[in-house]
């Protein structure tokens, strides 16, 4: 990942050694005290389960699934509060959830777990869209894309799978809000096994991912906590990125705490072209460009490269750059971590930096780049390379913090049948009918003084148009509209003046 | 077209215009009420309303999933200026020679595309690019294919007055316009605070507030999204799917609501035979890192515009769909792919042959027009409204509701 620019760093670094020592390599910022418990105000430490504010309320019916039937046929019949579950067997399928407030569990028996089979022919084993999803107790397998990836659902909750070899990545949700990822084991995932992309107020806690490429990334997503993971085997461990030209452009306010990150070396199989293809083997922690990460009381042992490395945009190469996306690893903070026998059989980029700063020993933690407010809480405590502008931390733990997911579910934003009404009557309605002007169907004037009234006489005609007016044609049934838009609508297209 | 025939047309059109100089202003009239979609409020503004406004999307950013909001709207202009924008748009005296419209390569009937893979302007020589569709720009922050301009006005300033386009200019824009009394009278009602001639800035104003009024957001796929799931058929379902799935990965950079992400990307697509290389993005920024890229563009009606890709290098949806399964760079001369940083989602996804169709079949769900603007019947220069037709019209002005 570092190769290419690290190694023009070096030489120009080279060509200054001699004369001026970089600062980076050269200064002692100690003395100075940076940042302090204010960066975890965000945080929600009122207690309670962790899954009090995600995934499906499980009020409603219970639909069952038997090995030979179809998974999605009961996601098809579900409504809100349902409970799909899901028994032994293996079931060959795509499941797409386009609706919200639904549980799909497995039930597992006697050691017999239900497993979805992509067979190395299907896409993904599950998609969802809707929010408060929970999906717990699958074993997953031999797809090409991902186990399960979500689409802008918020409170999501997906705990207690076994997820193996389904292709790019075996978790993946993207443009959420509060989300609960826990007690899941994912192995053989050709990019990152939980890979957490553009989302906000996340939790990924106690679970195994090994032999991955990238065993849990944080990318583009603001206020996670990544913990009590046992992240070993992996080509890199936990990576939090800013990856330039995607539509969300800030990472921060992360916290990486209590992680055992071990022993990450296996040889990178990610495809050509991707980001993670580029990260060497044995990468504990990789911070790129995200901001405000913190880092505390994980065990980080055995990673042959480097324990934690520091580095911002300019130093990644192949890496397409992004003017909109702050390049740099800012207000880094290291707080106490147990570090052992990493960088023991590191790459020569960092040989030749360890060179340069005088350093003998091992590295556990390299800095390369520009990392403004950045602090360390122990100088003295890791062999380090690139972290002398660091300043000593104002603060020593995160225990205080307990987790960054919302007290109640995001969005359930009441939308009032006025303001339905409004939406359904501009963004459908007006495409055939204004006011008082004729278009394709007669004038809101002349249906208001038909149905004065009578809004369920409206309902009742869109619902199942016949032609009435030789001068117009006929209207489109509009019965994708659910019942209650359809009442909002034309209520309040009876109220229209103008 | 010949130049010749071609400057036929344009003596024919110039007679049009003396004979008809003497249109009178009395004939025209701003509408006082908005375009489908949008509430007049008492401020006598034009706001948008659509079921998209039930949703949030992540740090407002107008991406996401099915039920995800868009991206902040432009919105708020009269209606008479959007009216007066309309007139504008559709008048061929805004070019040079009174030949052109903006119509000419953004045409109605063709999405507000003119089906061509470069658009041809007043000399009849090819341009270097396509003319992208005009539905929804109301939502869009940068503008050309590679993202030069940051509004509709600094943008529509280029085909204005670039030779090889509309061929116009300031002076005799200001002149036309201000000799002409209907819309003199237009803009005075347009512009209700403004005195004396039409200025430039009022004339761009009006224009954006037209273009911004094109809002296309109720195809099969938007009832989808809203929950009636029997909107789509199995195949298309099926091909939403492949859509989203992070093996094809188009919804990652054509992400709904608006099916962009409105980054810059890039894809590798070579250019139509003979043609250069075109740097794109990296011609046009300081970034290197985008050499070879082009805005992500809406897929909204995308199957009303062919031909595809920035210069039209695909004259069909399929053939554009699966380019993206044939490899990474695979199109590309190899000193180029040397040169060029190819975006991280175009790999080898290994997509069946039924999986293209299943995903062409799915791009058609995007196509709604219910909010199609009526092409006037008349415009105040008294030249014939839209002047030169886009290829594959067969009269100057068709698609005219009215």
């Amino acid at each position: 990942m570092i190769k290419t620019l690290v190694q023009i760093v070096v030489v120009v670094a080279l060509i200054m050694l001699g004369a001026v020592i970089g600062t980076r390599y050269a200064s002692d910022n100690r003395a100075t005290v940076v940042g302090d418990n204010a960066r975890f105000a965000a945080a929600n430490n009122a207690g309670g389960a962790l899954t009090q504010s995600v995934g499906g309320s499980a009020t409603g019916r219970v639909l069952e699934v038997r090995d030979g039937e179809s998974i999605q046929a009961a996601v098809a019949e579900a409504g809100p509060g349902d409970v799909i579950r899901v028994y032994p067997g293996v079931y060959n399928e795509t499941v797409y959830i386009d609706k919200d407030d639904l549980v799909l569990g497995g039930v597992i028996q006697s050691g017999a777990w239900p497993v979805l089979d992509g067979e190395k022919t299907l896409n993904d084993a599950i998609l969802y869209s809707g929010n408060d999803i929970t999906i717990e107790n699958l074993h997953i397998q031999h797809y090409k894309g991902n186990a399960i990836m979500g689409q802008a659902g918020n409170n999501f909750l997906i705990r207690n799978n076994l997820i193996i070899d389904t292709g790019v990545y075996g978790i993946f949700p993207e443009f959420g809000t509060n989300g609960l990822i826990t007690h899941n084991v994912l192995s053989e995932i050709e990019d990152a096994a939980i890979y957490v992309g553009m989302s906000d107020n996340i939790h990924v806690t106690s679970n195994e991912v090994f032999n991955n490429v990238a065993g849990i990334e944080i990318e583009n997503t603001r206020h996670s906590i990544v913990e009590n993971n046992y992240v070993h085997d992996n080509t890199g461990g936990v990576l939090i990125f800013i990856t330039p030209g995607l539509p969300i452009k800030t990472t921060y306010d992360n916290i990486v705490r209590n992680n055992f990150i071990v022993n990450n070396n296996t040889p990178n199989f990610g495809a050509e072209g991707s980001i993670v293809a580029g990260i060497p083997a044995g990468t504990g922690i990789l911070n790129m460009a995200a901001d405000r990460t913190t880092i505390e009381g994980n065990v980080i042992t055995g990673n042959k490269v480097i324990g934690i490395l520091i580095t911002d945009h300019m130093n990644a190469p192949n890496l397409t750059l992004d003017p909109e996306a702050e390049p740099n690893s800012d207000e880094i903070a290291i707080l106490n971590n147990l570090m052992w026998g990493n960088g023991g059989d590191t790459i020569a980029e960092i040989k030749a930096l360890k060179a340069l700063s005088m350093v003998d020993d091992d590295v556990d933690i390299l800095n390369v780049g520009t990392s403004t407010g950045s602090c360390i809480l122990d100088h003295d405590r890791y062999p380090t390379v690139g972290l002398g502008d660091f300043g000593t931390c104002g603060f020593t733990t995160t225990a205080d913090v307990v987790t960054y997911l919302l007290p109640e579910p995001a969005e359930r934003r009441e939308i009032t049948a006025d303001e339905m009404g409004k939406r359904a009557y501009y963004g459908i309605c007006a495409g055939c009918h204004a006011y008082n002007v004729k278009m394709i169907g007669p004038p809101t004037q002349i249906i208001q003084a038909l149905y004065m009234d009578d809004p369920q006489g409206i309902v009742d005609y869109i619902t199942d148009p016949v032609k009435k007016r030789d001068d117009y044609p006929e209207m489109p049934p509009q019965n994708y509209l659910s019942e209650d838009v359809r009442r909002a609508a034309a209520e309040y297209l009876l109220t229209v003046t103008q | 077209m010949s130049k010749r025939l071609q400057s036929n047309v344009n003596l024919a059109l110039v007679v049009v215009f003396l004979l008809s100089a003497a249109v009178a202003a009395a004939d025209f009239r701003l509408r006082d009420y908005c375009p489908p979609g949008f509430e007049l409020t008492a401020g006598n503004a034009c706001i948008l309303h659509t079921l998209y406004d039930n949703y949030d999307s992540l740090q407002n950013a107008g991406v996401g999933g099915l039920k995800s909001a868009l991206p902040p709207v432009r919105d708020g202009f009269s209606p008479q200026q959007i009216d007066l924008g309309r007139y504008l748009f559709f008048d061929p005296v805004l070019s040079g020679d009174n030949s052109m419209s903006c119509a000419s390569c953004h045409h109605p009937a063709l999405a507000f595309t003119d089906g061509r893979g470069r658009s041809i302007g007043m000399t009849g020589d090819a341009t270097r690019r396509a003319a992208p569709s005009l539905w929804n720009v109301a939502f869009l922050q940068r503008f050309f294919w590679d993202a030069r301009a940051d509004s509709l006005e600094s943008q529509m300033t280029e085909p204005l007055y670039s030779p090889l386009e509309m061929g116009s200019n300031p002076t005799k824009l200001l002149r036309d316009l201000g000799q002409n009394d209907a819309y003199v009278g237009l803009f005075r009602q347009a512009f209700p605070a403004g005195e004396g001639p039409p200025t430039l800035d009022q004339l761009y104003t009006a224009i954006a507030a037209f273009e911004t009024s094109l809002i296309s957001l109720n195809s099969r796929y938007d009832q989808y999204a809203h929950g009636y799931h029997e909107a789509l058929t199995d195949d298309e379902i099926a091909g939403l799917n492949i859509f989203r799935s992070f093996v094809a990965r188009c919804a990652e950079c054509h992400t709904p609501p608006l099916f962009t992400n409105q980054q810059i990307a890039v894809i590798g697509v070579q250019e139509p035979d003979g043609l250069p290389f075109d740097a794109g993005a990296g011609d046009t920024s300081d970034n290197p890192t985008w050499r070879g890229g082009f805005r992500v563009p809406s897929l909204r009606n995308v199957a009303m515009t062919p031909p595809y890709m920035h210069s039209g290098t695909f004259d069909s949806l399929r053939d554009a769909t699966e380019f993206y399964t044939l490899g990474r760079g695979h199109a590309l001369p190899d000193e180029e792919k040397q040169r060029m940083i190819l975006h991280w989602h175009i790999w080898e996804p290994d997509l069946g042959s039924a999986e293209v169709d299943l995903l062409v079949a799915f791009l058609g769900t995007l196509t709604d027009q219910a909010f199609l603007p009526d092409i006037p019947d008349a415009v105040p220069s008294g030249l014939r409204p839209v002047g030169t037709a886009p290829a594959g019209l067969n009269s100057l002005a068709t698609g005219n509701r009215e």
